[in-house]
C-alpha cells in the first residue's frame, strides 16, 4: 500500500506542518492529524504486529476501537504503551514505536508463532500448558508473556500529575457528531445547563468524516453549555453519575506547568443523552488483517477528515450500502477504485449507480476469499474464481451502534433484525439514546448480513487484537463452549484492550451461525466501565506518595522537628515517635534514654493527638454509663476516670479517661486510632438507640493542644506554671501563662506522678516551649511513642495490639471494671459462653529465662517441650518492649488459664525470626506494683 | 450512587459509611439468647426496597436512614434518625 497526502481536502492544517518520530524515523504530518493519518499520510502501513501470531498489521479504523495500531507513546517516563495511534493527536516532538516485535517491524523473528498456530488455536492456555504444573510459573508464563506480548509500561515513576474534578448539569451529552451536537442545542437553548463532552479534539462525529456534510455547526455562545473536547465518558454509575477523562495535555510532548496530564471527572447529571454513534464490523475473510485492509468508515475519514490516500487502488467490500459511499468517495478524491464487491446477489440501486460512476467492477453475489501479499495487501482473490490488484481493501460488515454506557448499569442490548445489530435495551436512569447508538442510521440503510465468508484458506480474524479467528469460534462451538460467555474466556474473543469493539457481535453471531440457535438465543454483549482504557494515575489523581491522604500533624509538630523528632504514622496524624539526640543514632538507645528520664526525672509528650469529645446535657451521665461497662454517675465534679468500651458484640473496643468538667458536662478522651470510629459509634448510640437521652456532643481534639508531664520531677515544673495543686485522677480548669484557658489533669499512665495540661490549640507551641524552659532544672527531656510504650508496658496498661477486636474486657483483666447495675453496649454478648471460657487467653507478663534474650511481638506461646503444631497453640506475644529499668526484654502476650500460670514457663515460639524462646509468665505490672511512686 | 444529605445536600456516597439495616432493634433488657444473636449478627438481604443506616463521616457526621431499593440502588429517601 501506497498512503500519500491528497492535494486538497480535510480538515488539517496545511499551513502547520507537525514532526514527528516512529520506529526512530522523522516524518512530517499537519495540525489537525491523528498520529494515524500522519503515518498513513507519510506511506506507513504497516504499524504493529498482532498479538498471538506477531502478524504484521496496518491500521484497521480511524477511531477508539482500534485493535491493530498500538503503540508507546513517548518515552523514558512518560512511555505509555497500548496507545491507540487512531486517538492520538499528533504533536510537536510526538515520539511513538510500534510494539510486540523483535527485531523490528518488518523482520519479526515471533513471527514464527503463526507457523505454530495449532497450539495457539482457542483454549490453548488451558491445553497446552496444562502439565506439568510446576512448569507454569517457571516455563510457560514468562514464554507466553515475552511472545504474546503488549507494549512496555515505564519502568519509573510517572513525572506527571493528574487530577479530578465534579461538575453538575441538567443535560449531559455524550458524542458531539450531528445527533450529540443537535441535543446540546437544543438543550442549552431551552435554558438547562449542558455538559457536551466529546472524546475527539474536534467536535462533529463523523461530520468530519462524511463528504458534502458541514463540519462543524455553530454552537453559538451560549453561556450555559459546557463543551469538552479529548473528554471520553468512561463509566455510568448510580445516582446520574458518569465518570469521564479529559486528556488535558496528552496531544503535548510535555504538560505545562501545573498542568495535569490527565482530569478525571465526576460528572452529574440529571439527564444524559448518549450520541456515541456506531462502530463498523470487519468482514471475515481470509487474511483479512494484511495491512491495507481497513474499514470502509475509516477510508471516508483519512479521505474527507485528513485528505489521506490510504492507497492507491481500492477494493470495496461491504454487505451493506456504505459500500456505494465509499466507493463515490474515493472516486471523487481521485483514487481508482478497481471494484466493488457486494456479496448480495441484488444490489442496491445506490451501489449500481455509485459503482458505474466510479468505472469499477461491480461483483455482485461475491466475496473477497482472501487478502494476499505479506506486509501489505497485494491483491484479493474473489469467490468467483478472479484475482484483482489492489494496495487497498474498504470493507464494511454493517455498524454496531456505540451503546456500551447503556449495559454499565445491567441495561441489556436487544437483537434488531433490520440493521442485524444489538440496539440498547435497559437505559440506565435518565439516559436517552439519540442519533447511531440508537440504530438510527438513516433511510437509505440497507443490509444483507455476512459474519464470514466460507471456504476461505487463510486466517479470517475476527478479533484482531486478540487473533481470535473464525476457526476458534468453530473449535469453541464444537467443544461445547457455546454460550457467550464461554465463548468468550475459550477463545479470549472480546477480552483485549479494545474489549472487542470491532469483534463481539460477529464472534456472537457466527456462533448463533453455527450452533444454528439464532443471536438473541446465544447472547447479547454487554459491556463494562470504562469504554476506554483508561490511565491508573487518573484515578489516583493527586493522591500518591505522601499525598496519598492527609497529613495531621499537631500545633507542636515544628517544635518537635527541632527536638530531633522521628516521625511515625498513626492514623492520620504523625506522632514523634523517639527523639534523637546530637550522638545518638538507633531508635533503641533514644528510647532508653526517654524512658530513664521519666523514671528518674521529668518527661514531657505530646498527646494531642487522642481523641477529645465534649459531651454535655441532663442524660450525659447516664449516656456514659450506657456506653463505658464502668458507671459514671458517682464521679464527682472535678475528677476523672478510666473508662473502658465495649463493642455490641460483647468485645473490648476503646478505652480511655473520661472527665467530668460539671454536673452534665463531661469531656471524653479515646485513643488516637480509634477517635473517628468511637465518635461514630457514640452518635448511633445517642441519635439511634437512645434519641430520648438528652445530651450533645461535639468533637473538640482539633482544639485543644494536650501536653503530658510524668515522672517524679513533674510536680515541679508544673509547680512553676501554677499553684493548683490536683489530687490524683483530679482535674482543675484554670489559667496559666498570663491568661491562656487551660485544663490540668492529674493522670498517669506511666506509674509515675504525671499530670496533662490542655490549652486552646493556637497555645500548644508556646505551651511545650515554656514547660521545656521551666523544666530544664530538673532534666526535662521530650519521650516520644516508643517510650510511651514501654512505659505503659511496664505498667501492664494495655495498647492497641492488646485491645485487637478480639479480646474481651474479661481477658485484659478489666472484668472487675464491668457494672452489674446497669446495662451498658457489649453487657449482654460480653456474658455468652464462649465469651466466659476460662480456657480463653488472657492477658500476662511475659519475661525471658535468659537474661538478654530478646522477645518480639506475634510469637506463639507454647507449652515447654510441645511440637510447634497448631493444636499446642495456647496464645501469643502482643507488646514486647526493653526495659531499661529491669535490664531486660518484657512483653505482654494472652496465654490460656494465663492468671493461673504465673511462674511457669512456656516458650515463645516465633518461626519467622527463627527465635524459640523460654519466658516465665509473670504478672502483667511489671514495675512498682504497689503503686508507690504514683501516689508518694 | 449519590446521598442527599438532609443537612449537606447532594453528595457521592464515598462520603458515607454504610450501617445496615434500619429495621433491627435493640433488644433492651433482654437476657442473651437468639434475640441478641440475631441483632448483632443477623442481617436482612432483600432484593428491592430496604431501609437502611448511613453515616455521612465526611460530612455532618450524622446518622440518617435511607430507603433504597438494592437491585437498582435508586434512593427513594434519605432522612434523619427521628429525635
Ligand atoms: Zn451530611
Amino acid at each position: 500500500m501506497t498512503g500519500r497526502r491528497l492535494a486538497t481536502g480535510g480538515t488539517i492544517d496545511r499551513a502547520r506542518p507537525i514532526a514527528f518520530h516512529f520506529d526512530g524515523q522523522a516524518y512530517r504530518g499537519f495540525a489537525g492529524d491523528t498520529l494515524a493519518s500522519a503515518l498513513l499520510g507519510a506511506g506507513v502501513a504497516l504499524v504493529g504486529r498482532s498479538f498471538k501470531y506477531h502478524r504484521p498489521r496496518g491500521i484497521l479504523s480511524a477511531g477508539p476501537e482500534e485493535p491493530n495500531a498500538l503503540v508507546e507513546l513517548r518515552d523514558g517516563a512518560r512511555r505509555e504503551p497500548n496507545t491507540r495511534a487512531t486517538t492520538v493527536e499528533l504533536h510537536d516532538g510526538l515520539v511513538a514505536t510500534s510494539q510486540n516485535r523483535w527485531p523490528s517491524l518488518r523482520h519479526d523473528v515471533m513471527a514464527v508463532n503463526g507457523l505454530l498456530s495449532p497450539i495457539f488455536t482457542a483454549g490453548f492456555y488451558y491445553k497446552t500448558f496444562m502439565w506439568p504444573a510446576a512448569f507454569w510459573e517457571k516455563v510457560y508464563e514468562p514464554l507466553i508473556r515475552r511472545a504474546a506480548g503488549l507494549g512496555r509500561a515505564a519502568a519509573v515513576a510517572d513525572p506527571d500529575h493528574y487530577e479530578k474534578a465534579t461538575a453538575f448539569c441538567d443535560v449531559l451529552v455524550i458524542g458531539a457528531g450531528p445527533a450529540g451536537l443537535d441535543a446540546a442545542l437544543v438543550a442549552a437553548r431551552a435554558g438547562d445547563r449542558v455538559i457536551l463532552a466529546e472524546q475527539d479534539f474536534v467536535l462533529g462525529g463523523r461530520l468530519l468524516s462524511e463528504r458534502g456534510r458541514d463540519p462543524i455547526a455553530e454552537l453559538g455562545d451560549l453561556p450555559n453549555l459546557r463543551v469538552m473536547t479529548r473528554t471520553t465518558v468512561t463509566g455510568v454509575y448510580d445516582g446520574g453519575t458518569y465518570a469521564a477523562i479529559e486528556r488535558v495535555a496528552d496531544h503535548l510532548a510535555i504538560p505545562g506547568q501545573h498542568q495535569p496530564r490527565q482530569r478525571l471527572w465526576r460528572l452529574v447529571a440529571r439527564r444524559a443523552v448518549l450520541a456515541a454513534g456506531a462502530i463498523e464490523r470487519p468482514l471475515a475473510f481470509g487474511d483479512n488483517d494484511r495491512p491495507g485492509v481497513m474499514l470502509a468508515g475509516a477510508v471516508r475519514t483519512y479521505v474527507n477528515r485528513f485528505g489521506v490516500a490510504p492507497g492507491s487502488r481500492a477494493v470495496v467490500f461491504a454487505n451493506n450500502d456504505d459500500g456505494a459511499r465509499t466507493v463515490a468517495d474515493l472516486h471523487a478524491a481521485g483514487i481508482e477504485v478497481a471494484a466493488l464487491v457486494d456479496p448480495r446477489p441484488v444490489p442496491s440501486a445506490a451501489t449500481i449507480a455509485a459503482a458505474q460512476a466510479a468505472n469499477a467492477r461491480l461483483a455482485a453475489g461475491v466475496s473477497i476469499q482472501r487478502a494476499r501479499g505479506r506486509l501489505g495487501v497485494r491483491d484479493v482473490e474473489l469467490s468467483d474464481g478472479t484475482t484483482i490488484a489492489c494496495d487497498l481493501v474498504a470493507m464494511s460488515g454493517g455498524w454496531n451502534p456505540t451503546l456500551h454506557l447503556t449495559s454499565h448499569l445491567g441495561g441489556k442490548p436487544r437483537w434488531d433484525e433490520k440493521i442485524a445489530s444489538f440496539v440498547p435495551g435497559g437505559l440506565p436512569p435518565g439516559m436517552t439514546v439519540v442519533g447511531a447508538a440508537a440504530g438510527d442510521f438513516g433511510s437509505g440503510y440497507e443490509i444483507a448480513p455476512l459474519w464470514r465468508v466460507r471456504g476461505t484458506r487463510g486466517k479470517s480474524f475476527v478479533d484482531f487484537q486478540n487473533d481470535v479467528t473464525v476457526d476458534d469460534v468453530a473449535l469453541a462451538a464444537r467443544e461445547g463452549f457455546r454460550a457467550v460467555e464461554h465463548l468468550k474466556r475459550y477463545t479470549t474473543l472480546g477480552m483485549a484492550t479494545d474489549q472487542g469493539k470491532t469483534s463481539n457481535v460477529t464472534g456472537l453471531a457466527i456462533m448463533a451461525e453455527l450452533t444454528g440457535r439464532g443471536i438473541p438465543a446465544t447472547g447479547t454483549t454487554t459491556f463494562r466501565p470504562p469504554f476506554t482504557p483508561a490511565a491508573i494515575g487518573a484515578f489516583a489523581g493527586h493522591h500518591r506518595g505522601r499525598d496519598f491522604r492527609p497529613t495531621r500533624r499537631t500545633p507542636m509538630h515544628g517544635w518537635a522537628a527541632e527536638q530531633g523528632a522521628v516521625f511515625v504514622e498513626t492514623g492520620l496524624w504523625l506522632r514523634a515517635q523517639y527523639f534523637l539526640r546530637p550522638g545518638e543514632s538507633d531508635w533503641l538507645t533514644a528510647t532508653n534514654r526517654e524512658v530513664r528520664a521519666v523514671r528518674e526525672a521529668v518527661g514531657l509528650c505530646d498527646v494531642t493527638t487522642l481523641g477529645k469529645i465534649d459531651i454535655q446535657g441532663a442524660d450525659a451521665a447516664e449516656f456514659l454509663d450506657r456506653v463505658y461497662v464502668n458507671g459514671w454517675k458517682t464521679l464527682p465534679v472535678g475528677r476523672c476516670r478510666y473508662g473502658l468500651m465495649l463493642r455490641e458484640d460483647g468485645f473490648a473496643f476503646d478505652d480511655g479517661t473520661t472527665a467530668r468538667l460539671g454536673p452534665e458536662h463531661f469531656l471524653m478522651t479515646t485513643t488516637t486510632a480509634n477517635a473517628g470510629t468511637v465518635w461514630r459509634h457514640l452518635e448511633f448510640c445517642r441519635k439511634v438507640l437512645w434519641p430520648d437521652l438528652d445530651v450533645q456532643m461535639t468533637s473538640v481534639t482539633e482544639q485543644w493542644a494536650q501536653v503530658a508531664l510524668a515522672g517524679p520531677r513533674a510536680p515541679d515544673v508544673l509547680a512553676r506554671l501554677t499553684d493548683v495543686s490536683l489530687p490524683h485522677m483530679g482535674l482543675a480548669e484554670t489559667t496559666i501563662m498570663d491568661g491562656i484557658e487551660a485544663r490540668l489533669f492529674r493522670l498517669s499512665f506511666s506509674g509515675e506522678r504525671a499530670y496533662e495540661i490542655a490549652v486552646p490549640a493556637r497555645h500548644g507551641e508556646a505551651l511545650v516551649r515554656r514547660l521545656m524552659a521551666e523544666g530544664d532544672a530538673f532534666g526535662i527531656t521530650p519521650y516520644g511513642l516508643e517510650a510511651i510504650g514501654l512505659l505503659r508496658l511496664e505498667k501492664g496498661h494495655v495498647v492497641g495490639s492488646e485491645l485487637n477486636g478480639q479480646t474481651t474486657a474479661g481477658d485484659l483483666g478489666l472484668a472487675r471494671m464491668m457494672s452489674a447495675k446497669k446495662d451498658f453496649i457489649g453487657r449482654v454478648m460480653a456474658g455468652r459462653p464462649a465469651l466466659v471460657d476460662p480456657e480463653r487467653p488472657v492477658l500476662v507478663g511475659l519475661k525471658p529465662r535468659e537474661p538478654g534474650a530478646i522477645l518480639a511481638g506475634g510469637a506463639h506461646l507454647l507449652p515447654q517441650g510441645a511440637v510447634a503444631t497448631a493444636a499446642n497453640d495456647q496464645g501469643y506475644v502482643t507488646s514486647v518492649g526493653y526495659s531499661p529499668q529491669l535490664g531486660s526484654w518484657i512483653a505482654l502476650g494472652l496465654l490460656a488459664r494465663g492468671r493461673e500460670r504465673l511462674g511457669e514457663t512456656v516458650r515463645a515460639y516465633d518461626p519467622v525470626r527463627g527465635r524459640d524462646t523460654p519466658v516465665e509468665v509473670v504478672s502483667p505490672v511489671f514495675y512498682d506494683p504497689e503503686g508507690s511512686r504514683l501516689h508518694g | 450512587m449519590r446521598l442527599t444529605c438532609p443537612h449537606c445536600g447532594n453528595r457521592g456516597i464515598e462520603e458515607f459509611a454504610y450501617g445496615g439495616d434500619a429495621d433491627r432493634r435493640r433488644p433492651d433488657g433482654e437476657p442473651f439468647g437468639q434475640a441478641w444473636m440475631d441483632y448483632v449478627y443477623l442481617r436482612r438481604n432483600p432484593a428491592g426496597a430496604h431501609r437502611e443506616w448511613w453515616y455521612h463521616a465526611s460530612g455532618c457526621r450524622a446518622w440518617l436512614v435511607v430507603t433504597r431499593d438494592t437491585t437498582t440502588h435508586v434512593v427513594a429517601s434519605v432522612q434523619e434518625v427521628a429525635r
